[in-house]
């Protein structure tokens, strides 16, 4: 990749001008000093150690790291499914505790109920909370729309593409109308070409919808091009590295992918996850150069 | 796995091809010959006369004064009274190699098959052939349906609550190795002589291995469904009833599917318990008169039931769960 000579720090105005758009509005959930710690048969895991961030009403906030930063961790306790050790969070100011219909949540697995058809799938959530079958049928539908799916309201999951599926799966959590999206690597699973038409697609969705993303993931580029601020976290154990406002402008489209704000942000991305490679034995993935090397083949028979 | 699509057409090609009727494929025909095989095998021992066959049926006694037409001898005793008239100078007998008597040939256990259903019992009080299976089909009926009533709520709750598994699992890891039969005379004592203790011997044949095999497959079922269930609201019974039920219900029939085969196998000796009654009473009943073709036919009956029902279960089992990707062959 070329040397980018920008920043990823400089801002166009407009850029400057849609930050401080954001930063006037109301912090929706602030993470306050939270901490996760596991007991295993191996002894006490710290997973989270005292991560404090703030999430702006209607912000596109990426989670990025190393593996082992705990970010799913982090996904799974702002969802409720999990319970933090210390610390606290807090929606609209008010602390949470446990899963709610505050917060929806996309899952990298296909985690459609496989006995519910499309539309019966949307509806879960709307009937959980009591409402009538003629109006979550009807919300079910609208939701459909939104991401494309109306045509398939009959089928079941197993009859879907991988795309599909996951988009079912956001019309799902969005039907529950939350105020907070969690995606935790909902793409991860899909072909290169499914994932940039899926993330094209979100960000259609995440301007027409009243919903703040809160969407984890490995893949940087990902996280550039979805993103306002991507946060940070390096491993062993999980805390905040930085949090990063991106200077790409909006409206994004995969022309960027090559422009100088882009590229500038993912070298300070790269830099910031990887510092030149460390040697935490924790992480026992061997670097590439000392991978034992043992001749398997033909000496004569030779590829390169 | 699957290729992203938007069209609507693999969708409606996939639901027109899980419709269609199956053509008869190598798979079908390894089915056939898995019964053709042992068959032939039979066949081949009933019709073949140098194969096995260690006795003699005599046809005509000659000189030998305790031979009868009709008699099984030894194939060695013959022999011997064949050398002993030739040494007398008499005739010698006339005889046929034969199988001992209790293994009848195919086509009499087929004729039997037919017959058992015609003929009218040889005791004037005694039932039919299809009174004593139907009066079978309803103790294991009865014996699967209490166990399952009580069987699989727990085994869910089991599975579902750590506390409940728990409390119940060592329990009845201990119980389900003590032999069902065990508990015959003390199930005579509470229940009496009729059905009562047949049906408690086939309850505790299969209850205790229902409840950890539904407690089993309750905690397979996928964590991510459970969780994303309760981001949507779901909690308590409504997370049993719409997620934990729906989600394990194939799995669930496919258990029942196996413990119902496991409780017939207790039927027989169930049957022998107080009064001996059903198939059990029919086929010991045809034993004592040697009849014993029609032994064979009432077992294979058996058979056919438990291996027709499943047959006809699991057919079932592929139009009520349409989504149920992990359908076996049948």
């Amino acid at each position: 990749m070329i040397e980018s000579t920008r920043s990823y720090l400089d801002q166009s105005p407009e850029v400057q001008a849609r930050f401080a758009k954001i930063r006037s509005r109301d912090k929706i959930l602030q993470v306050r000093h939270l901490s996760k710690s596991f007991k295993t048969p191996q002894g006490q895991i710290e997973a989270l150690r005292d991560v404090s961030f703030d999430v702006h009403r209607r912000e596109f906030v990426c989670i990025v790291g190393a593996s082992g930063c705990g970010k799913s961790t982090l996904a799974r306790i702002l969802a409720g499914l999990d319970v933090q050790t210390q610390g606290e969070m807090l929606l609209d100011g008010q602390p949470v505790t446990g899963p709610g219909h505050d917060r929806g949540m996309v899952f990298q697995g296909y985690s459609l109920f496989p006995w519910l058809t499309v539309k019966h799938n949307v509806m879960f959530g709307p009937r959980m909370s009591g409402q009538g079958r003629g109006e979550a049928e009807s919300r079910a539908r609208e939701w459909l729309a939104l991401v494309g799916l109306e045509k398939f309201a009959d089928a079941y999951p197993h009859q879907l593409s991988g795309g599909m599926r996951q988009r079912v799966a956001i019309a799902r959590a969005l039907a529950n109308q939350p105020r907070i999206l969690l995606m935790d690597e909902p793409f991860g699973a899909l072909d290169a070409q499914t994932r940039a038409r899926m993330q094209t697609h979100l960000l259609d969705i995440w301007r027409n919808v009243d919903v703040t993303v809160v969407f984890i993931t490995h893949d940087l580029d990902e996280a550039i091009y979805l993103a306002d601020r991507i946060l940070v976290l390096k491993p062993h154990p999980g805390r905040v590295q930085e949090f990063i406002e991106v200077p790409v402008p909006r409206p994004r489209s995969l022309a960027q992918w090559s422009g100088e704000e882009f590229r500038a942000t993912k070298q300070r991305l790269e830099a910031s996850i990887d510092p030149e490679r460390p040697t935490q034995a924790a992480d026992d993935e061997p670097t590439a150069e000392h991978l034992p090397m043992i001749r398997m083949t033909d000496v004569h028979d030779s590829v390169e | 796995m699957e290729q992203a699509s938007v069209e609507p057409g693999p969708a409606v090609a996939v639901r027109a091809k899980a419709w269609r009727w199956p053509r008869p494929s190598r798979a079908s025909l390894m089915t056939l010959g898995s019964f053709l095989l042992p068959l032939l095998v039979w066949c081949a021992v009933s019709y073949v006369p140098f194969i096995w066959h260690p006795k003699v049926a005599v046809e005509a006694p000659g000189g030998v004064d305790y031979f009868q037409p009709g008699m099984l001898v030894d194939r060695d005793e013959y022999a011997q009274q064949v050398e002993a008239m030739r040494a007398q100078h008499l005739a010698p007998p006339q005889g046929h190699p034969a199988n001992p008597i209790y293994l009848p040939a195919p086509h009499e256990v087929a004729r039997a098959l037919f017959t058992a259903f015609t003929t009218a019992p040889e005791q004037r009080d005694a039932p039919w052939l299809h009174e004593s299976l139907w009066h079978s089909i309803q103790v294991i009926f009865w014996g699967f349906v209490i166990s399952s009533l009580i069987g699989v709520p727990l085994g869910i709750a089991a599975g579902h609550f750590t506390t409940v598994g728990r409390l119940t699992e060592p329990f009845n890891e201990f119980f389900r190795y003590l032999p069902a039969p065990a508990f015959g005379a003390l199930a005579v004592a509470v229940l009496g002589i009729y059905d009562g203790p047949k049906i408690a011997i086939i309850v505790i044949g299969t209850f205790f291995q229902q409840v950890l095999i539904v407690a089993n497959t309750t905690r397979k079922l996928e964590a991510t469904l459970v969780e994303a269930s309760r981001t949507l609201g779901a909690k308590g019974w409504s997370l049993i009833a719409h997620v934990v039920v729906p989600g394990i219900l194939p799995d669930l029939y496919r258990d029942q599917r196996v413990l119902l085969g496991w409780a017939w196998t207790y039927l027989i000796v169930a049957e022998l318990i107080g009064t001996s009654s059903g198939i059990t009473f029919f086929i010991t009943q045809q034993a004592r008169y040697q009849h014993f073709e029609n032994v064979y036919a009432a077992i294979i009956i058996i058979g056919v039931i438990g291996f027709g029902s499943d047959l006809l279960l699991g057919r079932l089992g592929r139009w009520l769960f349409p989504w149920d990707r992990s359908r076996d062959g049948r």
